[in-house]
């Protein structure tokens, strides 16, 4: 079976830094992949990396998703063939409508696919429906792209547009930042509900919280730019009792 | 962060690659302007010697003023001895068909959603016998006619209504006014005329019949309507298509006279030649705009779109004199590469319980300048005065700017005045949002705009509205094809 996602010895960086420094990883459909690790070890870079963001810079390495080379795509193009990134910091943007923006983002997916765009009356209904799966009320719809949302609220509309596109694979970066215990589970639950044998899932956190209750099927722990260790669920929950300074001295003696 | 550049350089380095010319014949005066010019132009007009006296008066006047220089725009001095104030308009196509018009003017014609025989007209191209304007304005005019409306060119006024034009003309702008002002009073060359009779709404939005014959306007224009006492009319001046014209300077004066329960919505929207990117070949735009809301519970909405010229110079204004009148200003101003733009509006609040809004969203790209200036005054005896006023500014990029002066002058302590002003950045991180939703750089550049302008496009009449949309996409995607 062809991996998903193929990282293999990624070193990336920003303004000169290197951050990303031999980053390797598989992710097969089905599955979820979660990345562990302090502040500063790149958890981030390697979601802004993977989505295209511009002022990184890749210095060496390959990332192959679904066999073919990441890196040479476009940002939008990377999403019309199913990659999605829930943002850390959803942007806000004025005068336009949640339900316009999602029109038009789905609509170009669909041009960039040969599709016709959706009917409206179908595509309302399609979205009053996937708004459930993270309890947004239908007035959100009318409102301009999360301005004036809370941090709870913007991180569901992530979820809602994850619900809207849906992606092979799935990046979510520290998803579970800013949320309260309530937000976090709605969250969570509407990730569960979009699992399948089909799509992948990302998980990039810095605590182990949200993986009570999206678990994972693996554990990676980022450290100085490189993933240093991995596991099952459980690793998350040592990390959790631990910290993470047991690593760094294990992996400087070892 | 350097790496911004070279996306939005890309979304803003598209040139004005749809201008055209056409070969015109001409009958012309020599360049040049003194007496005997005014006298000319009155002369091959036919117009009755009070309109010679008032042009000249004008024209006098004009002599003795200075060009204005407090606008925050800066281009070489103008020499008015160089400019040709006379050319008879008998352009003859150039082209014989739509095949031989530029494809790219063609592909942002059917971008706009103009229809076929329009684009042959706007292009320059020869018409079909069937569809000429003369036989449009014809059928337009004869159903205008049924209920008593008057709309006809302003030359054509000047000789068939004498009355009505020698009452209000220079009413609202008085020759006197500013040194354009009085420029065009005395060399204007035609322009539209309409009268709305006492309690008649007007059937039809004056605006399809203009855009055909849009491309014959002059350098100086001059428009005048009344709408009478109950009436109401809507009016839509320009063309969302590119115009590019052989006249560097464009001075239009528009006069708007609003009687007791009356409304006059006028929406305006601009695309003429910018100049290239240098900021080489643009047209000057200085045009002055008033309108009075003379009776009790009138009403003056002003709405526009400017997307186009190298530089502009425009206050569309509101004399609130009847109680209870109502003055509006919503305005999208566009610049980008080194286009321009020192645009606003004037509210004078005279009569009791008047109230005026006012909403301008200015946008800059490339390496332009957009300037807001706005006064709100408020006279000794206009109580209850209101005024909102709304200023934001949008910038793509960092070689732009985005000015706003507001001024208020209160003289009457009840007034209440508000004003709110932001300026906000399109940036990469917006873009990236876009993008990583799978909406292209410029798709998201349109989403965004759109979203921005949308309190004023929806005043716009519904059909220009789709098309102004699309026209502000045009002004700052990166590509046309």
């Amino acid at each position: 079976m062809t991996p998903l996602l193929e990282i293999k010895d990624l070193h990336a960086g920003i303004e000169g830094r290197e951050i990303l420094q031999g980053v390797t990883l598989t992710v097969y459909a089905g599955e979820v992949h979660a990345i562990m690790g302090p502040n500063g070890s790149g958890k981030s870079t390697l979601a802004s990396v993977l989505a295209g963001r511009a002022e990184y810079e890749v210095k060496s390495g390959t990332v192959l998703f679904n066999g073919q080379e990441l890196l040479e795509l476009a940002p939008e193009d990377r999403a019309r063939q199913g990659l999605f990134m829930a943002f850390q910091y959803p942007v806000e943007i004025p005068g336009v409508s949640t339900a316009n923006f999602l029109k038009t983002a789905v609509n170009e997916v669909r041009k960039s696919r040969g599709q016709q765009p959706l009917e409206p009356a179908p595509f309302l209904a399609r979205m009053r429906e996937k708004m459930k799966l993270v309890e947004m009320d239908a007035s959100f719809l009318s409102r301009s792209l999360n301005e004036g949302f809370s941090g709870g609220e913007k991180k569901r509309n992530e979820i809602f547009q994850m619900a809207m596109l849906e992606p092979v694979l799935s990046v979510m970066d520290e998803t579970d930042s800013g949320l309260d215990i309530d937000a976090l589970r709605i969250v969570a639950e509407g990730v569960n509900t979009l699992r399948s044998k089909e799509n992948a899932f990302v998980v990039i956190t810095h605590y182990q919280r949200l993986l009570n209750y999206i678990v994972p099927d693996h554990v990676h722990v980022l450290m100085n730019g490189r993933i240093v260790m991995s596991g099952d669920k459980d690793l998350a929950l040592e990390l959790e009792n631990r910290g993470y300074d047991w690593i760094r001295t294990d992996t400087v003696e070892a | 962060m350097a790496t911004d550049k070279p996306i939005l350089d890309e979304v803003v380095l598209n040139e004005y690659k749809y201008g055209f010319t056409s070969d015109i014949e001409q009958d012309l005066l020599p360049k040049g302007l003194s007496e005997d010019v005014v006298r000319f132009i009155s002369e091959r007009k036919e117009e009755p010697s009070w309109m010679l006296e008032w042009r000249l008066k004008a024209y006098r006047h004009w002599l003795t003023m200075r060009e204005p220089k407090w606008a925050n725009v800066h281009y070489p001095a103008i020499d008015f001895q160089d400019i040709i104030y006379w050319a008879s308009p008998t352009k003859k196509p150039s082209l014989a068909s739509l095949d031989e018009v530029d494809p790219e003017l063609l592909a942002t014609f059917a971008k706009l959603g103009i229809p076929l025989e329009e684009q042959k007209l706007l292009a320059g191209v020869a018409v079909d016998v069937v569809f000429d304007s003369v036989s449009v304005k014809t059928t337009f005019q004869d159903k205008l006619a049924e209920v008593g409306i008057i709309f006809c060119p302003m030359s054509e006024a000047v000789r068939n209504h004498p009355d009505l034009v020698r009452k209000y003309i220079g009413s609202v702008v008085p020759t006197t006014d500013n040194y354009y002002a009085a420029l065009n009073s005395a060399v204007f060359s035609d322009g539209s005329f309409v009268y709305i009779p006492k309690g008649v709404r007007c059937p039809m939005e004056l605006s399809t019949y203009f855009r055909i014959n849009a491309r014959n306007t002059g350098q100086f224009e001059r428009t005048l309507i009344i709408a009478d006492e109950g009436s109401y009319v809507s009016y839509l001046e320009g063309c969302t298509a590119p115009q590019r014209d052989e006249h560097q300077l464009h001075a239009a004066v528009v006069e708007l006279v609003a009687h007791e329960n009356a409304e006059i919505k006028y929406s305006t929207v601009q695309n003429w030649y910018p100049g290239d990117k240098q900021g080489r070949g643009g047209i000057y735009n200085f045009v002055t705009k008033r309108g009075i809301c003379e009776g009790r519970n009138s009403k003056i909405s002003w709405t526009q779109v400017e997307t186009g010229s190298a530089i502009t110079w425009k206050y569309p204004s509101v004399i609130l004199k009847g109680d209870n009148s109502v003055g509006e200003f919503y305005s999208v101003a566009v610049t980008n590469h080194m286009q321009q733009a020192d645009t606003g509006t004037k509210m004078y609040h005279l009569g009791k319980n008047t109230r005026s809004r006012i909403v301008s969203k200015g946008i800059s790209a490339g390496k332009s300048q957009n300037s807001y200036r706005g006064l709100v005054k408020v006279g000794r005896n206009a109580s209850n005065a209101r005024n909102h006023s709304q200023c934001d500014s949008l910038l793509l990029g960092d070689k732009c700017g985005a000015h706003t002066f507001p001024y208020l002058e209160i003289a009457h302590p009840g007034a209440v005045i508000e004003h709110e002003a932001t300026t906000s950045k399109i940036g990469e991180d917006i873009l990236f949002y876009c993008q990583q939703r799978g909406i292209g750089m410029e798709e998201a550049v349109a989403l965004i705009v759109n979203g921005y302008v949308r309190e004023v496009i929806n005043q716009l009449p519904m059909e220009f509205a789709v098309e102004a949309q699309k026209l502000l996409a045009i002004s700052l995607e990166g590509s046309v094809g």
